[in-house]
């Protein structure tokens, strides 16, 4: 449990700075928080709530909506692995199966040393691949079961570690934008008063608490 | 609700509905045009004041443009000229069936030991238009029940249809979004944060527009069957707002108040105090009979001949000892109108003291009150209005009207220039705060509409602030103004003050007046303040009208509170009688409360509790409280409304207004009153402002949502004083017209004029005295749940009174040389306490901020009621 690291509240309230609404930084700062723990933890959405003006039960609204963001540790490695009806038939769930007994851990489940997840998810749009999984959203395809052991051994090994960081890292080269090269800010209420376009006035915004 | 109240259409939209053609309204929604015709689409997401979402698909019907018809949620469905609605037919009816039948998938079987079972939309609307059957036998999901949301609301998730009304009340009405959906789809459920509850002000209000028992009040889950409650509307009492209830009972206990949707107050909604503090009537520590102190000091049950004869004895006395200015009488803000009139008769027009005062130092003088050009709750919130607000956070005070500004700041376009000591919850709402000085609003309101003359910086307010402020109403018709005490460790001088600048300045502009405590206003008008008779006339005016028709009248203007106290401190008052008034507690001053209520011969308390000021008493006179009488009540907008009662008064306890006839005719005087409908019609005869308010008015349905006074024909013809007889018989007589009166024949005709409306004169502003460099000028504010006697008896409010620390200015904290958040002695030339200090960076250089009345901080130790203003010292060196 821990809110954000004083290097990365810095990189949040960056963040911030590129949207015309503060509330606009939401998902790239559970990603942040993603990042930091590996999953999104209660203080860094309170965390998060703070920097944005927003009330923690809002950010957990939002958080818990996207299946990407997860509320509880998870391991390093989050192997989804597709049961939709294209990998069902082509034995997605026996690959499943295969998966759990392996790992010893059912569907849902991080094994003791932290390194493994499974989850059984919907079509990750490899159909035309399946049985396919993801590893920290990597693709394989055409999974059989020694592919899926030999995964397993790769990851154990780290003989993957270039290629699959480990689950929440969101890039390994930090995007910074600097004050000058940013895109121009336009709050929509500015943008109406300026007199375009004219969709965005379209229906009346209620003007906003706190923007004194 | 549906807005009946609202005129007929002008230029409607055609639109056939069931095949008949009707007139909507410009931009009315189907759902709405066709209640209004008698055509009732099921719903449950849709509700009235808030923003239609869409979200339960239950109003869907057959809906052609033009375009063929086409399956349409009616709520979230302006009318359009030529729309063809079919709310019955079979396509119609099989997309209701489905989404009943898809609601009820998951909806557990629950209705027995469900509060909503009888009272349930889901119910109703699935036996009016469910497909009668279920196809799903597979099992359904569970879930953990109840959870608390937070300590006054549980939640049964498994209850949920998911229809967003709690949630979008949560955010859009009351402005705390504390509870949100959580997850997705199948698994979306309505839930706080965890550790953060949800602690609304109004949280009670989603247990009752939640469409099915999801929601549901900790203090009324298990009590009652809907079909066994017995119902009476009536108003709430307990702050100044007055919204109107539905008290609902069983067994002669209530067991809850509902909120009843009123369109100029309440639109439905209630603050949680006033909708849970129902518990403190029925507490344990409620009197339910008089008591008589016995020789050995301790009270006694009395019967109620011998508590009366006491306590007329003890004013006897005080007549005897020192004449009817030996007698004062303190309280009665929280009595109805009818008692107040009682008590001001028994007062003013029996013993003959002026030495009357409803409030404790604590709300407004009644030349404000009364005497000010008024504005209703509808006339601040009319849409692109600017409100200037000068008085309390109404969030803690008048919640409901806090809701009634938010809505009219977020949705209707109305502006708000905040005057402030210290930012409060009502600032978010600001377009422009202006931060001044304790007690130099007026030098703020000056600043607003004139340059500052040289040597003085307005109030100390931030220039550019002040900038926007005057642009703000230079672009503004006439302003309205919301006028209160923000704090209540300065003298209420620098209201009227601040009224007497806007006045000058903007000479249109209308006040609301923030009063607190329920029938403040309706007191007021009854004439318990200090030269004050009835009706809103001055003692000096209205003497003459009086004379004759009361036994006496006083020979001169007597104290208010704090003189009141000051004389009994010093011995001259021989007795003093409390209404419902506690000032060890609530007076500003603890120390001069303590000695006056120590220092006066005879105490007679008429009360519902043994309060701590009421233990110092020798009779107390047990009252009946609210819900056990009938009466009116009248709110800060001067609004008159109508009080029912539901149940009986515990034990003997008695209606006010009978104690004071009771006391009267020991006294050797009737006052000729049998009923409150004896003592309405007394006070529509004879006090000016009631002029014209009949039983069959204020009965009739006009008047539902209450009359607002004076009745403007009363105005229209109201005779000045100053005017001559003919002028006032031919009044007289218009005012007969109207109400259809039968003081014709009155002495009216021939004697003195009735007297006119009491105006607000004001007075030359004065300087606040100057600040010593090592004191801070403190500013006691209030919060909403405090240690007052119903909250602390209401074992679900009792708990939130938050407790308070003393906030200063990092500037002010630095010299002190301790890290914030430690206990230090905080000291006036009266009193000291202990606090803790804390800096925070809203808190003005120079002043201190805590909360008045909670359980840590006794402030009314440091404040002296004689002082305009209170300067602490925090010492630093005693720890
Ligand atoms: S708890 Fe009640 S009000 Fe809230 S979303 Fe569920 S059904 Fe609607
Ligand atoms: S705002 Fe005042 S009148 Fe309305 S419910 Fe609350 S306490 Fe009662
Ligand atoms: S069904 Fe598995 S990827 Fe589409
Ligand atoms: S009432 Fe219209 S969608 Fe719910």
């Amino acid at each position: 449990m821990a809110r954000l690291t004083p290097e990365n509240e810095i990189l949040a309230r960056e963040i911030i700075g590129r949207y015309p609404r503060p509330k606009s930084a939401l998902i790239p700062l559970l990603h942040l928080a993603q990042e930091q723990d590996g999953y999104v933890t209660d203080d860094a959405m309170a965390h998060i709530a703070e920097l944005v003006g927003v009330t923690s039960a809002e950010v957990l609204g939002t958080c818990s909506f996207y299946e990407m963001f997860k509320l509880h540790p998870c391991g390093r490695y989050v192997i989804n692995v597709c049961t939709n009806i294209a990998c069902m038939l082509c034995g997605g769930d026996e690959l499943l199966h295969h998966a759990e007994e392996t790992l010893g851990i059912t569907a849902g489940a991080t094994t003791p040393d932290g390194l493994f997840t499974i989850e059984a998810v919907e079509c990750i749009a490899a159909c035309t691949e399946a049985p396919a999984l993801q590893v920290n959203y990597r693709y394989r395809y055409k999974v059989d079961n020694d592919a899926f052991d030999s995964l397993v051994d790769d990851l154990r090994a780290g003989r993957l570690n270039d290629e699959i960081p480990p689950h929440g890292t969101l890039a390994r080269v930090r995007q910074h934008i600097p004050d000058d090269k940013r895109a121009f800010i336009v709050s929509p209420e500015e943008a109406a008063a300026a007199g375009e376009p004219a969709w965005m006035h379209a229906h009346e915004t209620p003007s906003v608490e706190g923007g004194a | 609700m549906t807005d009946t109240s609202e005129a007929p259409p002008v230029d409607g939209v055609p639109v056939t509905i069931d095949g008949v053609e009707i007139l909507a309204a410009k931009g009315e929604l189907i759902i709405d045009a066709a209640e209004r015709n008698g055509v009732y689409i099921p719903r449950f997401c849709y509700h009235p004041r808030m923003e239609p979402v869409g979200m339960c698909r239950m109003c869907i019907a057959e809906v052609d443009t033009g375009r063929g018809p086409a399956l349409q949620p009616t709520c979230m469905l302006e009318c359009t000229p030529g729309m063809v609605v079919h709310t019955d037919s079979e396509v119609t009816k099989k997309a209701q069936e489905g989404v009943l039948e898809f609601l009820l998938i998951n909806h557990p079987l629950d209705c027995p030991v469900c509060d909503k079972g009888g009272e349930c939309p889901l119910q109703d609307q699935a036996v009016s238009h469910g497909p009668g059957e279920s196809r799903f036998v597979e099992e359904k999901r569970h879930k953990e029940k109840p959870i608390p949301v937070s300590d006054l609301v549980l939640l049964d998730r498994e209850r949920c249809i998911l229809c967003d009304r709690c949630t979008r009340f949560a955010k859009d009405v009351a402005g705390d979004p504390l509870i949100h959906f959580i997850n997705r789809g199948n698994n979306t459920e309505v839930n706080t944060f965890p550790g953060e509850p949800f602690a609304s002000y109004f949280s009670g209000n989603t247990v009752q527009i939640c469409p099915v028992g999801a929601l549901t009040s900790s203090d009324y889950r298990f009590k009652a069957r809907p079909w066994d409650l017995e119902k009476t509307e009536s108003t709430c009492t307990t702050c100044a707002v007055g919204c109107r209830v539905s008290i609902e009972s069983s067994r002669n206990e209530v067991l809850r108040y509902q909120g009843v949707d009123i369109d100029p107050v309440n639109w439905g909604w209630l603050c949680d105090k006033g909708r849970y503090n129902l518990a403190a009537l029925d507490s344990e520590s409620r009197l339910r009979d008089p008591l008589v102190k016995g020789p050995g000091g301790a009270f006694e049950v009395a019967r109620w001949s011998d508590a009366l004869r006491a306590a007329a004895n003890a004013i006897q006395a005080g007549l005897d000892a020192g004449g009817p200015g030996a007698v004062a009488f303190l309280g009665g803000a929280r009595l109805t109108n009818e008692s107040a009139y009682a008590f001001t008769k028994l007062a003013k027009g029996v013993i003959g003291t002026d030495h009357v005062d409803c409030q404790l130092a604590d709300g407004m003088p009644a030349e404000a009150v009364l005497g000010l050009p008024k504005a209703t709750i509808d006339d601040v919130c009319a849409p692109g209005g600017t409100v200037l607000l000068i008085g309390p956070d109404l969030k803690e005070e008048l919640p409901v009207l806090f809701l009634r500004l938010r809505h009219a700041v977020l949705r209707d376009g109305v502006r708000l220039v905040q005057l402030t000591s210290v930012p409060n919850g009502c600032s978010s709402l600001a377009s422009v705060v202006l931060q001044h000085r304790p007690g130099e609003a007026h030098e703020v309101v000056r600043a607003l509409f004139a340059d500052i003359p040289a040597g003085r910086d307005g109030g100390g307010v931030n220039p550019q602030a002040l900038d926007q402020a005057r642009a703000l109403l230079r672009s503004a018709g006439d302003p309205t103004a919301i006028l209160g005490r923000q704090s209540i460790a300065e003298g209420a001088e620098w209201v009227l003050d601040a009224a007497t600048a806007l006045l000058d300045a903007a000479p249109a502009t209308r006040f609301l007046t923030a009063v607190r405590r329920g029938n403040t206003h309706g007191a007021l008008d009854m004439g318990m303040a200090p030269g004050l008779l009835p009706g809103r006339a001055t003692l000096a005016e209205g003497r003459d009208w009086f004379a004759p028709r009361w036994p006496t009248v006083p020979a001169a203007a007597g104290h208010d509170a704090v003189g009141i106290l000051q004389a009994a401190a010093a011995g001259q008052i021989h007795t003093l009688v409390l209404l419902g008034a506690d000032p060890l507690t609530d007076f500003p001053d603890r120390q001069l409360a303590a000695r006056a209520l120590s220092t006066v011969p005879n105490l007679v308390a008429v009360d519902l509790y043994i309060t701590e000021s009421v233990q110092h008493a020798s009779v107390v006179l047990a009252a009946a409280g609210f819900g056990e009488i009938d009466g009116t009540t009248t709110n800060l907008e001067g609004r008159v409304s109508v009080l029912n009662q539901k149940v009986t008064p515990p034990g003997t306890a008695r209606a006010d207004w009978e104690i004071a006839a009771e006391l009267a005719l020991r006294l050797g005087s009737d006052l000729q009153v049998e009923s409150v409908d004896d003592l309405r019609a007394e006070m529509a005869e004879l006090a000016p402002s009631w002029a014209g308010v009949t039983d069959e008015l204020l009965f009739s349905v006009d008047a539902a949502d209450g009359v607002v006074l004076p009745l403007p024909t009363a105005t229209a013809t109201e005779p000045d004083a100053a005017d001559a007889d003919a002028a006032a018989a031919e009044g007289q007589s218009a005012a007969e017209g109207e109400a259809g009166e039968s003081d014709a024949d009155t002495p009216a005709a021939t004697g003195p004029v009735r007297p006119g409306l009491v105006s607000f004169a004001g007075g030359e502003p004065l300087d606040p005295p100057a600040l010593d460099a090592y004191s801070l000028r403190l500013i006691a504010t209030r919060t909403l749940y405090d240690q007052g006697t119903f909250t602390q008896l209401t074992p679900s409010l009792a708990g939130l009174a938050p407790g308070t620390v003393l906030r200063v200015h990092a500037y002010d904290h630095d010299r002190l040389g301790v890290p914030s958040g430690t206990e230090l002695r905080v000291k006036t030339p009266i009193g000291s306490v202990r606090a803790v200090v804390v800096t925070d960076p809203a808190v003005l250089r120079g002043t201190a901020v805590a909360v008045f009345n909670q359980p840590d901080v006794p402030l009314n130790e440091l404040i002296d009621a004689t002082q305009r203003v209170t300067d602490v010292r925090i010492e630093a060196g005693d720890r």
